[in-house]
């Protein structure tokens, strides 16, 4: 609401914001999947490659009034269901859809 | 006494639950369906199955956690009910905050199935009185996601409180690197809630529980609870 507008003719205008969410292994947690990929990796020869992190990649469309709102209902999810906080980190893009 | 053994979608080892419970154990068993919204008044103890609850998609055991039952499992644990989470089970669990911690991809990357060792840390528990305090059982391992994981505090107040209820070992009973099967902290095999009504474990008491199966170290947990409940 902005200028002291009466709620009821507020209508809220709502966007559509695309969010894309990365779920990793916390740093402190073996992360197997990364582990067996960096020695294929240096098997083919790639040997300057290292840190490989394996992970989860999430999108979701959300309508919502502004890049804000939309982040934390993506935010909420995440800490909810998309991600394990015990032993996982996350980390939210939010774009607008054009 | 009378179980109830929730059946999610992928639970593959409710009829092995109800098995044990019914026929090995001669306790009252049955199914409870993960779409209602209720645990039956006559239940004393729940059973949460190993298996692949919704495919163990996004995580083992994030899904069915959020599943109708799981209102109810959660409501009943609080109010002192008795829940017992096996290998999927015990996922679900922790998932749904009624047991600390998580459990994480076996370190040795490979899906582990095979009979462990474990030594019985606390007989003290409802679901282990009938065992040996230290005794040393064996029962089966399957899965690719049993590795527990919990930050340094959880860790410390779990071993301080005598939470640590089941521990892998070797054949000696000594709880070393090479006779942790899935990379656990602290050998952690099966960890029980601070009031004591809530436990959970990786290995799979109910499929040593009759002779021709192989074993039967499982039982205790049965029979302990046969106990407390006969004496309650």
């Amino acid at each position: 609401m902005v200028d002291g507008s009466v709620s009821r003719l507020h209508v809220p205008i709502m966007k559509t914001f695309t969010a894309m969410i990365t779920v990793t292994l916390r740093s402190g947690i073996l992360d197997v999947q990364g582990k067996t990929v960096e020695h294929a990796l240096h098997t083919m020869g790639y040997t300057s490659v290292g840190h490989v992190r394996m992970g989860k990649h999430v999108t979701f469309t959300v309508e919502a009034e502004t890049e804000g709102h939309a982040r934390s209902i993506a935010q909420e999810s995440c800490e909810k269901l998309i991600a394990n906080p015990i032993m996982e980190d996350f980390d939210i893009r939010i774009q607008e859809v054009a | 006494m009378n179980y109830g053994v929730v059946v999610f979608p992928g639970s593959n080892c409710d009829n092995d639950a109800l098995y044990a419970t019914a026929m090995n154990a001669h306790a009252s068993s049955r199914f409870l369906w993960h779409k209602e919204t209720s645990i039956p008044s006559d239940i004393d103890c729940v059973i949460l199955p190993g298996g692949f609850s919704y495919g163990d998609y996004l995580r083992s055991g994030a899904i069915a956690r959020f599943s109708p039952i799981m209102r109810a499992v959660v409501d009943f644990a609080n109010n002192g009910g008795f829940v017992l989470g096996i290998c999927n089970g015990f996922q679900v669990l922790t998932e749904a905050g009624l047991l600390p911690g998580a459990l994480a991809r076996n370190t040795r990357q490979l899906f582990s199935c095979a009979s462990v060792h474990m030594l019985v840390e606390n007989n003290k528990t409802a679901f282990t009185t009938a065992y040996a305090q230290h005794e040393l059982v064996t029962m089966p391992i399957a899965h690719g996601e049993g590795s527990y994981f919990a930050d340094q505090r959880t860790i410390d107040e779990l071993e301080s409180n005598q939470r640590v209820v089941f521990r892998y070992c070797n054949s000696s009973g000594v709880a070393d690197r090479q006779s942790n099967p899935n990379g656990s902290l602290n050998n952690i095999a099966g960890i029980i809630s601070a009031n004591g009504n809530v436990m959970g474990l990786m290995p799979h008491p109910e499929r040593v529980c009759d002779t021709l199966l192989g074993g039967t170290d499982g039982l205790g947990i049965f029979h302990s609870l046969a106990q407390h409940f006969q004496t309650a």
